[in-house]
């Protein structure tokens, strides 16, 4: 069994998964399905949302100039780095400068991807998540298992339990009002003890060189407010040309993430406390991450790069509904992390993540700027059966199906042979263990064949004509 | 079209072919109530989804190009499953992007391969007559028809002139059985979490059958509630518009 299985075997014998798994997506879904129900333009909306994003990824380097131009005019300082690694070594080296012993930061995928929370502990610098379920994962030790709800895989127990531990006082925690109270006290003191704050963005404005941050807790501008220093870490894709894009693009992020039609708190952050501010970090760093995006861009996975984030795909995926985020192994679970974990993380290690999908197309359905999600993952199939990682059995099992298929005689020969034997294997109308079925008859009964083929009986009934 | 009444292929699918013949003759049945001159073209295999789904694209090209020929020249090729046709209707002209001979053909069949419950309904406005099937029964999308030939409406509209049949709504009618293709053996634990969820789902129904236009789905569910001991049969919805809703089920022996 290799690790993928082993994760998958694990998580599938977890009912508390299952029921933390259900509790969330099953919300989700009825949620978002009642958002895009009351909003008649979606589909509209989509295709500009696809648009748009296909012209900034085209234009890549006109609207990064022109993002790093007006950013720097707003008084922020612009990094740009190649890898996560470097991304990671200059949030670290500004740390540094600033002489921080403690940051606040607000809940980033991207900080994730690139691993800095490690980092950033690896440098001696307190991390404090300020995100809820970023403050739970982080009290458990545990990587985020959904790229919404990172603590999807807790129950309200579960947090209960984890917060009567680490928390001073915790107080009843009976009801999810109380543990929000515990978390709040507790990571009130730390907001306003911060160095610096560390926030992501969903959106780099190109005509403003402003960033947004959306939230539903308020956590983030408690992050990038009270610190003397603000580091926003984004990926090149977040790109948009203007606040017309950024608007179009906020509706569908919200309503395909959560259902409602806007988040709690919406923020642009344009540069550092100006004259006259009475609040506001006094340095501000946007660093601009490439880590592969470039790369999925030269891959043919330029549709990928319209990705908002949004969680949608994973929230309708039977199969991330049933095994959770942390089986995927990888930071970006459910069918858009099948998309991008073999590009960043290489095929070699991955290739369970796009073969362990049914093609069922919902999430292509579902996602806010209609990526081909399908489509790509059979792409992560067709390279891995090129680079001959299909594994040897089901392999050769394709190609003699295959010389059979294409030799019409034969093929019918052996499968009525076939369908000869199989009936031996039954009990009543089913079969209930089969050589070579295992995979079919572990959990299912399979129907005995009618008798002969179609073809052959076919041809029988119009010699009797 | 070039022939009145126009001749048209069935391509039975290599499932229907092994598994379960009587689909094959509901569909005859069917298109044979349209007028359309019905052929069963004897060199058909498979249309080559486990390959084009395994990332084989040579070997699925391969197959493409045997079926292309075989193919060529009927007015309409008409396939008893919305995954199989979608194969050849969606997936054939983009596995030829860059031979445009070869894409061209491809094209061109796609442009006349239908599956066959949206081909009676929307092509010939077909509805059963003097069908009766006294019972309840329940409909799963299967997941390439809908989301890629947008079969969803046909089937039930065609099912509603069944005399004494009564549809019942299944509860996530459109989410996928776990089936998969290969991935239901490669993948056998996922799998049968989600077909469990599945087969709750069609039993909270109540129905007394399942009914659905695809055989790989329709035997991944029955034969998961066949193991769990549940009562509902299924049948593909050609069987019941055909009016063999009297005959064997999926799996039950004449």
């Amino acid at each position: 069994m290799n690790a993928f299985q082993g994760r998958v075997t694990a998580a599938l014998a977890d009912p508390t998964l299952k029921t933390a798994i259900d509790r969330t997506t099953n919300t989700a879904r009825s949620k978002r399905a009642a958002a895009i129900a009351a909003w008649p333009e979606f589909a509209q909306a989509r295709e500009l949302g696809r648009d748009m994003k296909d012209h900034v990824i085209a234009n890549m380097e006109y609207y990064l100039t022109m993002f790093e131009a007006n950013a720097v005019k707003t008084g922020a300082k612009i990094h740009w780095a190649r890898t996560g690694q470097e991304a990671c070594e200059i949030v670290v080296g500004i740390c540094k400068a600033a002489k921080a012993k403690s940051v606040t930061r607000s809940k980033s995928m991207l900080g994730e991807e690139i691993g800095l929370p490690h980092a950033l502990e690896a440098a001696g610098i307190e991390r404090v998540e300020t995100d809820l379920a970023e403050h739970i994962i982080q009290l458990a030790g545990e990587t985020p298992s959904h790229i919404i709800w990172p603590a999807l895989h807790k129950t309200r127990e579960q947090v209960g339990e984890l917060f009567r531990a680490h928390h001073t006082d915790p107080g009843e925690l009976a009801t999810v009002e109380e543990m929000v109270s515990s978390a709040r006290r507790n990571l009130r003191e730390k907001f306003m003890a911060a160095d610096v704050g560390i926030s992501g963005a969903n959106f780099l404005i190109a005509d403003t060189g402003a960033i947004c941050t959306v939230t539903n807790e308020g956590n983030a501008e408690l992050t990038t407010t009270p610190p003397r220093v603000h580091i926003v870490t984004a990926g090149i894709e977040k790109l948009v040309p203007s606040m017309v894009e950024a608007m179009t693009m906020l509706r569908l992020l919200v309503r395909s993430a959560t259902g409602a039609e806007l988040t709690q708190y919406t923020t642009f952050h344009a540069g550092p406390k100006q004259p006259g501010d009475v609040d506001g970090p006094e340095e501000f760093h946007i660093v601009l991450v490439d880590a592969g995006r470039t790369t999925m861009l030269a891959e043919g996975l330029a549709e990928m790069l319209r990705c908002l984030r949004c969680g949608a795909c994973m929230n309708h995926c039977v199969v991330y509904r049933q095994i959770g985020g942390h089986a995927y192994g990888a930071t970006y679970p459910g069918p858009m992390g099948s998309v991008i974990t073999p590009s960043l993380d290489g095929l070699e290690t991955s290739q369970d993540l796009p073969r362990a999908c049914t093609l069922n197309g919902q999430c292509h359905e579902v996602c806010p700027v209609a990526i081909p999600l399908p489509t790509l993952i059979r792409g992560w199939r067709t390279k891995a059966w090129v680079q001959g990682y299909e594994p040897l059995h089901t392999a050769w099992a394709l190609r003699i199906w295959e010389f059979f298929a294409l030799r019409p005689v034969l093929y019918q020969l052996a499968s009525n042979l076939a369908l000869r034997i199989m009936p031996l294997f039954a009990k009543g109308g089913w079969i209930s263990k089969m050589p070579l079925a295992g995979g079919w008859t572990r959990y299912r009964d399979m129907p005995i064949p009618q008798g002969g083929s179609f073809l052959a009986q076919y041809k029988k009934r119009q010699a009797a004509k | 079209m070039k022939n009145n009444p126009p001749r048209v292929a069935l391509f039975a699918t290599c499932l229907v072919d092994a598994m379960r013949p009587q689909i094959g003759f509901a569909a005859l049945a069917l298109l044979e109530q349209v007028n359309c001159l019905v052929e069963v073209p004897m060199g058909q295999t498979c249309c080559g989804q486990p390959a084009l789904n395994s990332g084989d694209q040579d070997g699925t090209r391969k197959i493409a190009k045997h079926n292309i020929k075989l193919l060529a020249g009927f007015d309409h090729v008409v396939v008893p499953s919305g995954s199989c046709a979608a194969t050849i209707k969606k997936d054939y002209p983009d596995l030829f992007e860059t031979d445009p001979v070869w894409h061209a053909k491809a094209v061109d069949l796609a442009n006349r391969t239908y599956e066959l419950l949206s081909y009676m309904s929307d092509i010939w406005g077909w509805r059963p007559k003097n069908v009766s099937c006294a019972t309840t029964a329940t409909y799963h999308d299967s997941c390439s028809g809908l989301r890629s030939l947008n079969v969803q409406a046909q089937p039930r509209a065609m099912l509603a002139s069944v005399a004494g049949l009564e549809m019942r709504p299944l509860e996530g009618a459109n989410v996928c059985c776990g089936f998969g293709g290969t991935f239901c053996v490669k993948y056998p634990d996922i799998s049968n979490a989600i077909v469990a969820e599945k087969a709750a789902a069609i039993n909270a129904t109540g129905a007394d059958l399942l009914l659905g236009g695809d055989l790989g789905c329709l035997m991944n569910m029955a034969g998961k509630l066949h193991r769990d001991g549940s009562k509902i049969r299924a049948f593909h919805a050609a069987e019941i518009l055909a009016g063999m809703g009297d005959g064997p089920a999926i799996g039950e022996t004449a």
